[in-house]
């Protein structure tokens, strides 16, 4: 739909012989919402400082509408970023943040036949652009007050503009929500994608939050450990995930051992269930993901496998409930609820099965025994990104 | 009082109470009263015939000051930019001569500029002396260095730089990495940056650093003394005349000690509305 605008090709990156991206092969669409996802360190942050040009990569080619832009340093790239904790200009007010990149920008003279002699973009055209862009980010009537007089929303709505003001091809955007609470996090989810599809250009984001993924993305690239684990549109990512890694880090899921008997059926525990996968060797050991959601708690006796319930969370619209089948902890989410102690049956319909292949993270996830630690550790999304600072900042 | 912790600030009220409260009370007593005890506006009508003493000191202390600047904020900003273990060198090279006593390193100096000391023996011996006297068509033996206001400032500069360097370096090395590279993002080339990002921000601390060179110059005694060789008379050396010296006159003395402060305060205060709205004070 539409054409490449970067790309990534054989990037690799290491500190001090660390290797934090290994091979990266990217490449980004004109106009498209691209998220890079994944947790602390997995190099997402890295990546998007080599488009911006603050990292130069150890070796391969970053590729700019058709050119190596590897040497250009970043005030010569159609690229303005959205930084982490903002990073407004404490001594200017609003409106000369704004107005910053414009005044460092030079045009040609149209006066001058040679071309060579560069003007300042005039005042007028200065005022013109910055008020139309904080009339983007609905903050007109602030130009005056100085970023420290601004809550976190709206300095984070100062760094959009005065991003956006130069009219980049692309907006990079480092965790620009990690520092708010959770309500205006949802708000400026909206506000984001509203913003991109105003001014129609490409937005890369990076963040550890599966959640804003999926909200807003038109793709999504899951990296961890400096490699692309996955790269597809949320709901591809969210059903068919590649590996237990990408599925347990997006969303909830069980990951079972089983075996591929034959195309579209597979056997845990020792029992056969029908699914919608094929393509795998006859009797290939495989992982199995099965999102809490697409359980069905039906009567002992209807159960294609039972097994006992061991804790139940009040969730608002659904009971958490973690169920023992034989030593592996499941969680399901069910609006029934389920006394702790009783023993269940569960039904599982086909198309709630997806099968992977085994792969490096295989029996590392989908277990849920250790279920409440890490569900706080989820929770806490400004203690994880304080995390990153220190991976990342190395 | 609602704070546990205030009683803690006690044995400090108590201390500025003596040594800084008191003084300047008495400071103010004095130069309003005559030897007798009863109040005079006499002592001020007197310094008049100073003025030349009162321009002198603030020159050469703003010249000083500005050297100090020309100096510190490159040295600060580079050493800023390079790596930690370069910024713990650095920082010991330029703490170790105040490790030395001030009259020593001040002595020191003496014996390098004197008319027979290092520097024109230096002079002397690749031939510059003789060099000059037969393009300027003299007949010098050494060039006059002690005893100079050169020599003055030169000592002011000498011992004040590191109170020039540390508050910018300690503001220019707490800015915030993100901002330059904010700033290179939004199309500032290296110059601009500095100009439009890292000079306005680190503010603050050149205008602390100008009070903590300026101040002290300003009032200093022994380096004029010394390398001014009697005849670069300030402020400090004239105050100390009136109190240990042949001219004993403490009313006198306080009084320009008096006038000496007001016009410090007020450069001061006129200074600080210049760093306006920056939380980091000056400190005074």
């Amino acid at each position: 739909m539409s054409k490449e605008l970067i790309r990534l090709r054989n990037v690799c990156m290491a500190f001090d012989d660390e290797l934090v991206l290994d091979n990266i092969n990217l490449y980004f669409n004109d106009k498209e919402f691209l998220t890079l996802l994944g947790p602390s360190g997995c190099g997402k942050s890295t990546t998007l400082r080599i488009i911006g040009g603050f990292t130069t990569p150890t070796s391969g080619d970053v590729i700019f509408d058709g050119v190596r832009i590897n040497d250009i340093p970043p005030y010569q790239r159609q690229v303005n970023t959205v930084f982490q904790k903002y990073a407004l200009f404490p001594h200017l007010n609003v409106y000369e943040n704004v107005a910053f990149g414009l005044r460092m920008q030079r045009l040609p003279d149209p006066n001058d036949p040679t071309g060579k002699k560069k003007v300042k973009i005039p005042e007028e055209e200065i005022h013109q652009r910055v008020m139309e862009m904080l009339e983007v980010v609905s903050l007109k009537g602030f130009e005056h007050r100085k970023p420290e007089a601004l809550s976190g929303g709206q300095q984070q709505r100062v760094a959009i503009a005065r991003a956006l003001v130069n009219r980049p091809k692309v907006l990079l955007l480092d965790e620009p929500l990690a520092a708010l609470d959770l309500k205006l996090r949802k708000d400026m989810q909206i506000e984001l994608k509203r913003i991109q599809q105003q001014v129609g250009i490409t937005f890369i984001y990076v963040t550890h939050d599966q959640e804003e993924a999926l909200t807003m993305s038109d793709t999504i690239v899951v990296m961890d450990k400096g490699s692309i684990q996955q790269i597809g549109t949320p709901e591809d990512i969210y059903n068919e995930p590649k590996n237990a890694f990408v599925a347990d880090f997006i969303g909830e899921s069980n990951i079972i051992d089983g075996i591929m008997v034959r195309d579209n059926e597979v056997q845990m525990y020792g029992k056969k269930f029908p699914c919608l996968d094929g393509g795998f060797a006859p009797n290939e050991p495989v992982d199995v993901v099965i999102r809490p959601e697409d359980i069905d708690i039906v009567p002992v006796s209807q159960g294609q496998l039972i097994g006992t319930v061991t804790s139940v969370t009040f969730k608002g619209m659904q009971y958490d409930i973690i169920v023992d089948f034989k030593g592996f902890k499941w969680l399901i989410q069910t609006t029934d609820h389920c006394p702790e102690g009783e023993r269940i049956g569960i039904k599982i319909d086909p198309d709630g099965i997806h099968v992977m292949k085994k792969s490096k993270y295989s029996g590392m996830f989908g277990d849920y025994s250790s279920f409440s630690e890490e569900y706080d550790e989820m929770g806490d999304a400004t203690l994880a990104s304080d995390e990153e600072d220190s991976a990342d900042e190395e | 009082m609602k704070n546990k912790q205030a009683p803690l600030a006690i044995p400090y009220v108590i201390w500025m109470a003596i040594f800084v409260v008191a003084p300047i009370v008495m400071v103010v007593l004095y130069a309003f009263s005559t030897a007798e005890g009863s109040f005079t506006l006499s002592n001020f009508s007197a310094i008049g015939d100073y003025a030349v003493v009162f321009g002198r000191s603030f020159r050469l202390a703003l010249i000083a000051t500005a050297i100090c600047l020309l100096i510190g904020y490159p040295v600060s900003y580079i050493m800023s930019r390079e790596g930690e273990k370069f910024q713990r060198v650095a920082m010991v090279l330029i703490m170790l001569p105040m490790w030395m006593n001030f009259l020593l390193r001040t002595y020191s100096w003496i014996s390098i500029l004197e008319n027979n000391g290092l520097l024109n023996q230096f002079f002397r011996s690749i031939g510059l002396i003789d060099l000059y006297n037969s393009v300027m068509g003299t007949d010098i033996q050494y060039f006059r260095m002690i005893g100079t206001s050169g020599a003055v400032v030169l000592g002011m500069v000498y011992n004040y730089l590191p109170f020039m360097i540390l508050p910018i370096y300690s503001v220019i090395i707490k800015l915030d990495k993100s901002l330059i590279e904010a700033a290179r993002d939004l199309g500032a080339n290296s110059f601009n940056v500095f100009r439009r990002v890292i000079l306005p921000l680190s503010l603050p601390g050149v205008l602390s650093g100008i009070t903590m060179v300026f101040v002290p110059s300003v009032s200093t005694f022994a380096i004029s003394k010394m390398l001014g060789g009697g005849t670069q008379m300030m402020l400090g050396d004239l105050i100390e005349q009136q109190f240990l010296g042949g001219a004993y006159n403490p009313q006198l003395g306080a009084a320009i000690s008096l006038v000496m402060m007001v016009i410090v305060v007020v450069c001061m205060w006129v200074m600080n509305r210049f760093g306006e709205g920056e939380e980091q004070a000056v400190v005074l």
